[in-house]
């Protein structure tokens, strides 16, 4: 060791930086969001929960090309379908495991006609096994109740399309 | 009013101390509660957070200032877990034997010129012994619990305290020497007449020692390998739960406390005020009294908060050079230092 380290050491210069910093911490602006009452800006992009989007005259967009099937990495969403009575291709079973799902967006991007979309809702919870399945019914009804917060967040993302 | 003074001065000794040991031990225990509180916030401030202020609020003013009995009702509630392969009574009377020593030296403390609880002569040498039987509890904890990571918790902790106390003992040596006695409130009344004679810029090297040498006592970060969560899950206190392990917790902070109030005692003259030497005895700045030393013991134990928010963990070898090879050298040092000093008439014990 050299004489400079010696002295270095015995003054314990680098202990007294470690704690200069954190001493002039204690009294810089807090970041904590307080989150209930404060929260962060959400991107209308945010991909939260999962909804199923109906036409403005209440017939389902979903025509069960099963792109969104096919381009989901995680697996997470079951596709069944049949002819419907009206002779068009409607799906039959619609389920997304929200426990597979990693929310990457792709099942929005590969559809064909905005059926499937993820919303800004993220406080969601189970409490129930079995509830982490979301069938095409809870799916639509999602996407019936928030229908014009997702129409608003995808009129605003549209221009960045 | 003066019936009271009366009444109170009628009162056999061991009445008045029995009062004062009451209210000791209430007032640590508070202090304790809140100490946690405090560390949180401290710690939270220093890492950019505002820290618990979810629990209640005094008038709006200070968010979370009953965090620390929701902690302890939590605690209280819990069911205390016994593992079936533990010795089963050793189990359940090491939390005590850790907590009673981090009361019991109080006893000897100086609060306030006119208030000892026990004015004992060999005051230093009780509170020495005292805290050195803390660590039984911890190394019988560890046994006790019958685990591995437990019982490896207690050996480090043993092994550290043991190399700390005697530095430790040597600092303490230098303030015996200085003083001359070895009753603490002699002790402060060695280092009357203003900052100049307080024993922290005569002995600093045995002061700094001392401090950290406090801080390996008490098992706080950076020197707390014996709960070392990323090595050995929780330490010595890995199988208790619910109010048993408040007990550790307990014991912990007042141990704090109590290293805190000692280093203002030895080397920042406890009660004396720091104006002293400028204003004189009697004015209302210049006045000894407990005030002081809460003020140093307030701005030592946040110390150990900051130190905690500052410093990674030391690898434990690092902990045994630092005491061994480092600590022991400079406070054998000083002492001789010292003795020169006390021979050749320099410093403020020559009067």
């Amino acid at each position: 060791m050299s004489v400079q380290s010696v002295v270095k050491t015995f003054l314990l210069t680098e202990l007294l930086t470690g704690l200069s910093v954190t001493a002039r911490t204690l009294f810089r602006k807090k970041v904590t969001i307080n989150y209930p009452e404060e929260r962060t800006p959400q991107s209308p992009r945010f991909r939260g929960l999962h909804a199923l989007r109906r036409y403005a005259n209440g017939e389902e967009r979903c025509i069960a090309c099963k792109l969104c099937e096919a381009v989901c990495p995680a697996l997470a969403i079951t596709i069944e379908s049949d002819v419907a009575d009206d002779g068009t291709r409607r799906t039959t079973r619609y389920d997304i495991d929200l426990f597979k799902c990693i929310y990457c967006g792709f099942c929005e991007e590969a559809c064909p006609v905005d059926a499937i979309v993820e919303t800004r809702i993220h406080e969601y919870h189970m409490e129930n096994r079995g509830e982490n399945i979301m069938t095409k019914d809870k799916l639509l009804a999602v996407g019936e109740r928030y229908a014009s917060l997702i129409d608003a967040d995808k009129a605003a993302d549209a221009r960045y399309r | 009013m003066a019936d009271l003074l009366a009444l109170w001065d009628s009162l056999p000794t061991y009445l008045q101390s029995t009062f004062w040991i009451l209210v000791v031990t209430v007032a640590l225990i508070l202090s304790v509660a809140f100490t946690t509180l405090w560390e949180r916030k401290v710690i939270g401030w220093m890492q950019l957070r505002k820290g618990p202020n979810r629990v209640g609020s005094l008038f709006g003013l200070v968010p979370g200032i009953f965090q620390p009995f929701a902690d302890v009702i939590k605690l209280l509630l819990k069911e205390v877990v016994i593992p079936s392969a533990s010795n089963k009574w050793l189990f359940r009377i090491a939390p005590a034997i850790t907590l009673i020593p981090a009361f019991a030296a109080w006893a000897v403390m100086p609060l306030d010129p006119a208030l000892v609880i026990a004015d004992i002569d060999a005051g230093l040498l009780y509170v020495l012994s005292l805290t050195s039987v803390g660590v039984y509890g911890v190394i019988l904890a560890g046994w006790a619990t019958n685990s591995k990571y437990a019982f490896l918790g207690a050996m480090r902790s043993a092994a550290q305290v043991v190399a700390y106390e005697i530095a430790m003992g040597f600092a303490l040596v230098g303030v015996v020497m200085a003083a001359g006695t070895l009753n603490l409130g002699d002790i402060i009344r060695a280092q009357e007449g203003g900052v100049s004679n307080w024993f922290f810029l005569w002995l600093f090297p045995l002061f700094v020692v001392y401090l950290i040498a406090g801080v390996a006592e008490t098992n706080r970060a950076p020197f707390d390998v014996a709960e070392g969560e990323s090595e050995i899950v929780a330490g010595f206190h890995v199988e208790y739960s619910g109010i048993a392990f408040a007990l550790f917790f307990l014991a912990e902070y007042a141990n704090m406390i109590l290293i805190s109030a000692l280093t203002a005692v030895f080397f920042l003259g406890g009660w004396l005020s720091p104006f002293e030497g400028l204003l004189g005895a009697d004015s209302a700045l210049g006045a000894p009294g407990f005030h002081w030393l809460f003020l140093k013991l307030f701005f030592f134990l946040t110390c150990f908060m900051w130190y905690r928010a500052t410093f990674p963990r030391y690898r434990y070898d690092q902990i045994m050079r630092l005491g061994w090879k480092i600590l022991i050298p400079v406070t054998l040092v000083w002492i001789a230092v010292e003795g020169l000093m006390v021979y050749f008439q320099v410093g403020p014990w020559s009067r």
